[in-house]
């Protein structure tokens, strides 16, 4: 129970269905602030007076579980050292992989738990007993709610995370959620939903970065190697970046520049044109599937690139230990470092973490026929 | 659309059938309520000098003199305060002032390392914003402070040393400090000593006169007295300077209305508790031995901390660390069995923090973490030990289950 209006609705539904309830807010700070300062950062002690007063009228047990050191050591420090990388890191989806999905999952399952209830806004469907052998665990599927849907930082989970997870609000919008909220005389209906970083209060993550992890100064170049500007940190950029590149010139051509690669050996960040951001063949690794077997053949699917980002029509299929991707249309801003998550229309098929696309000139690339 | 379903029916969190956090705070008595509700009841201002107030003032003196009675106090050296915590801030803050104005040199204040955090905070607070200079007296490794430890520390310096503050028992471990000696010590240099007895107040024949205290903390919901009630039992002399300007009551060293109905409360409980103490010091070493038999025999490495159970020990508390396991992880497992206790650590935001007063005591991180207090107090029963020895086993099992990861 973060302190937020989903997280509460969930841990009542889940109640109100007969099962036996234990709110926990997790503590992921090592410095919680006291007040909630905006719709940005989470977990301050405002936030865990809120949950504990949402579990007041739920009429649950509630504790705080202190995760700050797991939640520094696995999230965080992965957050830093992925753009210390040049890649573009998912904290949210770490979190439900290292976090929620098993430092938490492992601690209620070891305290006589059977699973975790959280506030994702997803659907998750349990194989039917008639399922034979083939069906490989929970099904999970995107939220009613198009714009709320986060089966997109849960497709990393396992079929054992996911055999130990509930979400009762998949089958909600959020609107009706607020109003559940609101009816259920729950004071947190009314409280803005965070976002971006909840680790990063301020929203400036260029600014966090730096702090982590000092000035590191290079080049912005263009895509024929010219020079046309400096940065103080290349781990201040993200694939397909418009703003805030301080080039202080137009381009010859007076278009946008965008950022296309971004490499930290050298401190280089490449910018230019819209369409050379353009890519169409993706290379992932360590791909999970979602309640149903790897793919023997290539698959049809739908693929999506970031969080709250476009299904692109793509096919997929396994390479060795990972898995390719080519979509049927060019899509921009694919940063290594993030999942690509595939569809089944609405049901997910499987994730796996981007390492190249087909933009990426210094990647060694060859599809296959 | 109505949301019935809301906490009606379901398991309520608050009613725990086996309380063993007696240290914590403690059922009001029946008498003790019974007098209260009666006073809350009636009206008056004790500082108004009409019928009404006359009325109440009676009622709040009445309980001065039983709380001083009881106390081995006048009743000029009772200070009335909202608790414990207010009365402990008071007397280090106060009397460091006090001192510390009439003369600069006194800038030293003495204070054992196991203190409660009303104390420790406070002596902190004047480190860092008053121009103290924080000692901290150590403690054995069963949490007490020698008598010799305190004049070694004060002879660094003897003319330094604005006050001593070291507690009556610790409320974690129960430790009985030396509390005489120290006092005795403190005089010979003519040095202020105060003493929280908070946890001792009731189990222990706590007294002003006798101990040769500057003064000592009480509070009433220690002893079946209401929260909101506490007392600075304060010698003659002795004068702090206020942390509560106003009306000047307390003869201007606490300002604020009384609570004459909590007063009333509070003395009510201090004079049940004085009447009974030391038959209930008798049952419930009785009760805690059996405690500590019935935990050791589910849980043989469990580790008791403090001094062992005897005249050096509060006769209702038992604190053990269980190897492997987290405490907080145990406190929930009992908690949904429904037993009560501890781990006895301050909380911010709900989340444990290692007990200093362990750590003070040479405990690694690890078996600090690992640890809880049951403490027995006025309502508790065989049937609670029972509880607590038929749950203990198990619980440990599962919270170690649950660590390392």
């Amino acid at each position: 129970m973060s302190g937020g209006v989903d997280s509460a609705v969930a841990a009542a539904r889940a109640a109100d269905a007969g099962h036996d309830v234990t709110g926990v807010h997790l503590a992921l700070s090592m410095n919680p602030a006291s007040y909630r300062t905006g719709a940005r950062g989470c977990c301050t002690l405002e936030d865990a007076r809120d949950a504990r007063r949402a579990a007041d009228v739920i009429g649950i047990p509630f504790y705080v579980w202190d995760m700050a050191q797991r939640f520094h050591d696995d999230v965080v420090r992965d957050f830093v050292d992925e753009y210390a990388r040049g890649n573009t890191p998912n904290p949210c989806l770490r979190c439900n992989e290292k976090i929620k999905f098993a430092a938490v999952l492992d601690r209620a399952v070891a305290l006589g738990f059977d699973a975790v209830c959280t506030g994702h806004h997803a659907r998750l469907t349990r194989p039917a007993s008639s399922a034979g052998p083939e069906s490989a665990g929970p099904r999970l599927a995107r939220s009613v709610d198009q714009a709320k849907d986060q089966s997109y930082v849960l497709a990393v989970l396992t079929s054992d995370q996911l055999s130990r997870a509930m979400f009762p609000l998949g089958g909600s919008t959020k609107d009706e959620v607020r109003h559940e909220a609101a009816a259920r005389g729950l004071a947190v209906a009314d409280k803005p939903d965070s976002h971006d970083v909840c680790f990063i209060a301020d929203g400036d993550t260029r600014k966090f970065l730096r702090g982590q992890l000092g000035a590191a100064p290079g080049q912005i170049l263009d895509e024929a190697g010219a020079a046309v500007g400096s940065h103080d940190g290349s781990y201040g950029f993200t694939i397909g970046q418009r703003r805030g590149l301080r080039i202080g010139h137009p381009a010859p051509d007076g278009r946008p520049r965008y950022v296309l690669d971004i490499e930290p050996a050298s401190g280089t960040v490449t910018v230019g044109p819209a369409e050379s951001l353009d890519v169409t063949e993706i290379e992932a690794e360590r791909p999970v599937w979602t309640g149903c077997p790897p793919p023997a053949a290539p698959v049809d699917c739908l693929v999506q690139l970031r969080a709250h980002g476009t299904a692109h029509p793509a096919t997929a299929w396994l390479d060795g230990a990972g898995l390719r991707i080519r979509l049927h249309e060019p899509a921009r801003g694919v940063a290594r470092g993030q999942a690509a998550v595939l569809y089944d229309a609405d049901t997910v098929l499987g994730s796996a973490t981007i390492t190249g696309t087909d933009r990426a000139a210094a990647s060694a690339w060859s599809s296959p026929a | 659309m109505k949301y019935p379903g809301n906490a009606s029916g379901r398991r309520s969190a608050a009613e725990n059938a086996v309380y063993l956090d007696h240290a914590a705070t403690t059922p009001m008595l029946p008498e003790a309520l019974a007098a209260m509700t009666e006073e809350l009841g009636q009206l008056g201002n004790p500082s108004s000098l009409h019928n009404q107030g006359r009325r109440a003032r009676r009622v709040v003196e009445e309980s001065r003199e039983q709380i001083a009675e009881a106390y081995g106090a006048r009743p000029s050296e009772v200070v009335f305060t909202s608790g414990g915590t207010e009365a402990d801030n008071l007397a280090v803050k106060g009397l460091f002032w006090a001192r510390h104005d009439a003369e600069p040199e006194f800038r030293r204040v003495l204070a054992a390392s196991a203190e409660h955090h009303a104390v420790l905070d406070s002596v902190k607070w004047l480190a860092e914003h008053e121009g103290a200079e924080a000692c901290w007296l150590p403690v054995d490794a069963t949490g007490t402070v020698s008598p010799a430890t305190a004049r070694e520390f004060i002879e660094r310096d003897p003319g330094s040393v604005a006050l001593v503050s070291v507690m009556w028992a610790n409320n974690e471990v129960g430790s009985v400090q030396p509390v005489a000696e120290l006092a005795a010590v403190a005089r010979e240099y003519e040095i202020p000593f105060h003493s929280d007895a908070v946890q001792a107040a009731g189990q222990l024949p706590v007294s002003l006169a006798g101990s040769g205290a500057t003064a000592l903390t009480v509070t009433g919901h220690k002893i079946g007295g209401p929260v909101g009630a506490g007392a600075l039992l304060l010698c003659r002399g002795a004068d702090p300077v206020p942390i509560l300007h106003g009306g000047g009551q307390e003869r201007d060293v606490r300002s604020g209305t009384l609570d004459a109905p909590a007063i009333r409360a509070f003395a009510t409980a201090v004079e049940i508790s004085r009447m009974r103490r030391d038959d209930e010091a008798k049952r419930l070493a009785a009760l805690r031995d059996d405690l500590i038999a019935r935990v050791l025999a589910a849980v043989p490495d469990a580790v008791l901390n403090g001094s062992p159970p005897g005249p050096d020990r509060l006769p209702g508390n038992a604190h053990f660390s269980f190897p492997g396991c987290e405490g907080d992880a145990l406190l929930m497992l009992l908690d949904a069995k429904g037993i009560a206790c501890s781990t006895g650590s301050a909380c911010t935001a709900g989340v444990a923090q290692p007990s200093h007063v362990l750590l003070a005591m040479g405990t690694d991180d690890a078996r600090a973490r690992g640890s809880l207090r049951f403490s027995l107090g006025h309502s508790s029963t065989q049937q609670d030990v029972d509880a607590l020895g038929a749950a203990i086993g198990e619980a440990v099992q599962r919270a170690r289950r649950a660590t390392g990861r």
